[in-house]
């Protein structure tokens, strides 16, 4: 299974999902710039965090706009996952991939720390070797992770939420003020997913956790079983 | 004629430095050329106040492979892999525009590290401002410490430590001194040189604007007067975007093999990068304004050469591979031009097209520029018999926690939380965590350490024991992840040299630094003076800072500041406070501002370093913290704190002198450490064998923090409202 990691200008976690793939997973991956317009050699796409234009203009509203996203668009439509974090997670809602908009978070502030997330839905290639229910650690670091659903409702489906350590979904373990305490979300067939934490800043012991590298792992088991479409 | 005009005013220079320009040129310089002088003599580019006691510091030892003079210092740490580092004041724009000033402090210095070919892994930021009480402090400290997460969190290095401490002496004279780290292969080192005749001079990144002309000289090189807001125009406006952009196109740009010199482009602009590339290859250049890309009309020469725009860099390339060069800024969406040539010769010739501007000798404005023996008072050090005690009947449990709640004290939470600590997935030990951060080197299994000191107020009471404490503290910290201290930058900052009270100062800390930094071995390897930290004649504190990096073999054996496990033995290296002199609880408890700072024994030093570093190598160890800021109580308390479940411990001193001071006093050389009780006798015996004093004083477990001494109990609070004193204080 080859990885490809999309790199805008200014996105900056494209190097970390890259070492993650390559170094810990020990699959083949390979950057794909912004203004490739093919994706027929790589199987699944991760769009890094960072800040892709500088967030000029809004996060991930440029990104959104250039010639890899249209085959970034097909990539998807054709059932092949994609991951977005963090910044990622940003352009694919700009892109409309995804349903609703990141806002800036309550507190208004930039947050970098770790957060505790429930899964709530493992029927998603990047979550299909987790359990239901259990509860994470992951580090957050964004300004813009509020989310937001679409005024004429909700038709996604919800992957992640922000909780306490007992898994109970509480305004106090929300970082950001997200409808839901939504930290991740997928469109309705589950094979795009968006996610404001950073599971590749915690796929190794020696950075403090390994919870993130389940959402690789289970994208390259759900390929490798055989499964190529969702 | 220019008796009449005094021009050298109008580019911050005195008449005897103009004279000394006419008769080096043979002729009066003319306006652009009196600019260029203007800005390479100025105090804060050529240290011409500093420069012949920077000249005393120790400067090679064996892991350097840069020292002094270039854009950053660079040491060894074995398997072909080297650190660059370096820090940097951007104090003045930082008073005049806090966000701004703050954040283009970060791109400056980011771009010192990969100018030597290093990709960028960490930031660290040392800030002084003044009371937090006061609403003007409250917008300069908001102002930078949102300046820093724009532009660091943006440009994707994180920002993993660094230290605040407010302090009236900074009301008008915040201080923003920001270290960055970067890690290069050694044989991609690269350096600022414009060698090579015909080689082409290549100006990269943002287009040339008439921002911060004059920065240097102006802004940086005198003491603000009236409301320094009438300095606005000054400060430069940041571009994290480009700067992203800028640092892998460069670092692209270098692995192609065409690449000369890397500089960048930071105080005075291109006159600077030109003049000191040259000069370091001993090279003539001619350069052409015309050639250089702009973004506005009208822009003279003179601005031009003057101007401070950020996220721009020099690039020398080989003559007739300069299109590889401009193809990879080209891909990065930057522009790029050859703007010159490297020629035979001593001159830097600046063109119009044909004409020739300016023909200046380049030693002339680099190593030519004047070089002050200012005159300095001694400072009479405050060394008053140490005081004991303070003859108070003190409720030790409420001073400590007076002192946790103190805003330098407090929990530095609140600002790193809005700093990514994360990004580069290096970041081993976050800030907060432990005294140092620690960094793992992808691809090996080392680990760098890195940290920022500095004690305004010891240095205050007494400049050359403050500088020494600084640097000790530095080491201590390094020692205190496992980490082997290797080398120091430092960023001097101080009022006007030509006060003779302030020069005495600096001298003596210059002396104080120089001899920590031999004592402890750690060369240092470059740095920064700021002086002109003045308004309306009143001075900061002489504040050195000190960066230190360290050099762990084996990253993953590194220890944190929390307690770990109920049960184990606290096991305190080094001996006890004797007195209470230039500490947190005299300031803050006692009022009492007052010394004596504690002398640095550096033997002791060097031996509990020794024997914390073994002990973390060789596993035996839990948790490590050092004794500083508010003595043992304090660092008790913090690693107490930071256990994962509020842990607390019983500690019993046994026989001391005198309880308040053992547990408030700050003399150097302790460490806390932590071992499970199977190996702590492994540790006791390790401090054996380098005659270093150690023993047991308590035990991790319960919730609360008990401290005693043989049989009186001296303080016993709940860890809870250690955590809330702590967490609430910088609120």
């Amino acid at each position: 299974m080859r990885f490809g990691v999309v790199r805008f200008y200014g996105s900056n976690c494209d190097r970390d999902c890259y070492h993650v793939v390559s170094r810990v997973l020990h699959r083949p991956v390979r950057y794909v710039a912004h203004d490739e317009s093919s994706l027929d050699d790589v199987d699944c796409v991760i769009l890094p965090g960072g800040f892709s234009y500088g967030d000029y203009l809004r996060a991930g509203a440029m990104a959104a706009r250039t010639r890899i996203m249209a085959a970034v668009e097909e990539f998807a439509a054709a059932g092949n996952p994609v991951i977005g974090i963090c910044n990622g997670f940003q352009v694919l809602c700009e892109a409309g991939l995804l349903p609703g908009a990141l806002m800036v978070n309550d507190g208004l502030r930039f947050i970098c720390r770790p957060s505790l997330v429930r899964v709530e839905d493992n029927e998603t290639p990047f979550t299909s070797g987790l359990q239901p229910g259990a509860v994470m650690s992951l580090p957050i670091a964004h300004q813009w992770g509020n989310y937001r659903p679409p005024p004429d409702g909700f038709r996604g489906r919800i992957v992640l939420r922000y909780s306490a350590d007992d898994g109970s979904v509480t305004p106090e373990s929300n970082p950001n003020g997200s409808w839901q305490n939504v930290a991740a979300i997928a469109n309705a067939r589950g094979n795009v997913l968006g996610m404001m934490p950073h599971p590749e800043r915690s796929s190794e012991s020696i950075l403090g956790g390994e919870d993130g590298l389940g959402f690789f792992s289970s994208v390259v088991s759900w390929w490798e079983g055989g499964t190529s479409y969702v | 004629m220019y008796d009449d005009h005094p021009v050298w005013e109008d580019v911050g220079l005195t008449r005897e430095e103009y004279e000394v320009i006419r008769s080096d040129l043979g002729r009066a310089p003319n306006g652009l050329e009196l600019g260029m002088y203007g800005l390479m003599w100025s105090e804060h580019c050529s240290y011409k106040s500093s420069r012949r006691h920077l000249a005393t510091l120790p400067t090679e030892g064996p892991r350097v492979l840069q020292g002094p003079g270039e854009n950053a210092g660079v040491v060894d740490i074995g398997e072909d892999v080297a650190v660059a580092f370096r820090i940097e004041s951007h104090n003045h724009p930082s008073a005049v525009e806090p966000f701004q000033g703050a954040a283009t402090g970060i791109g400056g210095i980011l771009r010192d590290i990969f100018a030597m070919g290093a990709r960028p892994v960490a930031l660290l930021d040392s800030l002084r401002f003044g009371d937090p009480k006061d609403p003007r402090v409250r917008y300069l400290f908001g102002g930078v410490v949102s300046g820093i997460s724009w532009y660091g969190n943006c440009v994707g290095v994180p920002t993993v430590g660094g230290e605040v401490v407010f302090d009236e002496a900074y009301a008008d004279n915040p201080l923003v001194n920001v270290m960055c780290i970067g890690l290069v292969e050694k044989d991609r080192l690269t350096r600022g040189l414009a060698a090579g005749e015909g080689n082409a001079v290549i100006l990269a990144g943002a287009s040339t604007g008439r921002d911060g002309i004059h920065g240097a000289s102006l802004l940086a090189s005198r003491e603000f007067d009236e409301d320094p807001g009438d300095m606005r125009p000054a400060v430069q406006v940041g571009d994290p975007f480009r700067e992203k952009l800028l640092i892998e196109a460069c670092l692209e740009a270098l692995e192609g093999g065409a690449v000369v010199g890397v500089n960048d482009l930071g105080a005075a602009g291109l006159t600077s990068a030109c003049s000191e590339t040259a000069s370091r290859a001993g090279s003539g250049m001619w350069i052409d304004v015309d050639l250089v890309f702009r973004r506005e009309e009208g822009m003279t020469p003179y601005e031009v050469m003057l101007s401070e725009s950020q996220e721009r860099m020099l690039i020398v390339a080989e003559a007739g591979r300069e299109e590889e060069v401009l193809e990879v800024f080209g891909r990065w969406n930057l522009d790029a031009a050859v703007i010159g040539r490297v020629e035979d010769g001593e001159l830097l010739r600046v063109f119009c097209g044909e004409e020739e501007l300016a023909s200046i000798p380049v030693m002339g404005l680099t190593e030519g520029a004047p070089d002050y023996d200012r005159p300095g008072l001694a400072p009479r050090p405050s060394r008053p018999e140490p005081p004991v005690g303070l003859g108070m009947d003190v409720d030790a449990g409420r001073a400590l926690l007076e002192l946790l709640a103190h805003p330098d004290m407090a929990s530095r939470a609140p600002i790193f939380g809005q700093y990514d600590h994360m990004v580069g997935t290096n970041t081993v030990v976050p800030p907060g965590a432990a005294d140092a951060a620690v960094l793992r080197v992808k691809g090996t299994d080392k680990g760098i350490a890195c940290v920022t000191d500095g004690n305004g107020y010891a240095c205050s009471l007494d400049p050359r024991r403050g500088a020494e404490l600084s640097v000790a503290e530095a080491y201590r910290n390094i020692c205190s992840v496992g980490a082997l201290p290797l080398a120091v930058t430092n960023c001097l900052n101080f009022g006007n040299p030509e006060v003779e009270e302030v020069m005495g100062e600096f001298v003596e800390v210059v002396a104080g630094m120089g001899e920590a930094c031999r004592r402890l071995d750690t060369p240092v390897t470059g740095g920064n003076v700021s002086f002109y930290n003045e308004t309306r004649g009143k001075h900061i504190h002489p504040t050195p800072v000190i960066g230190m990096v360290g050099l762990l073999e084996d990253v993953s054996r590194h220890a944190t500041a929390g307690f770990k496990e109920e049960g184990d033995e606290v096991i305190l290296l080094g001996g006890d406070a004797t007195h209470l002199g230039a500490s947190a609880f005299s300031r803050v408890v006692a009022g009492v501002d007052n010394g004596p700072v504690p002398p640095v024994d550096y033997g002791a030093e060097r031996v509990v370093g020794s024997v914390c570093r073994r002990g973390i190598a060789a596993g035996l160890v839990s948790s490590a913290h050092d004794v500083s800021g508010g003595g043992l109580a304090v660092s008790l308390a913090e690693s107490a704190m930071l256990s994962p479940v509020g842990m607390g411990a019983t500690v019993d001193l046994g026989s001391i002198h005198d309880p308040i001071s053992a547990l408030f006093g700050e003399e150097g050389a302790r460490i806390l450490v932590t071992c499970s009780p199977g190996v702590s006798e492994s540790l006791l015996e390790m401090a054996g064998e380098e005659e270093c004093p150690a023993r047991i004083i308590g035990r991790v477990g319960g919730s609360r923090l008990e401290i005693g001494a043989g049989d009186s109990l001296h303080l016993s609070v709940p860890v809870d409202s250690l955590s809330s004193a702590w967490e609430r204080g910088l609120e």
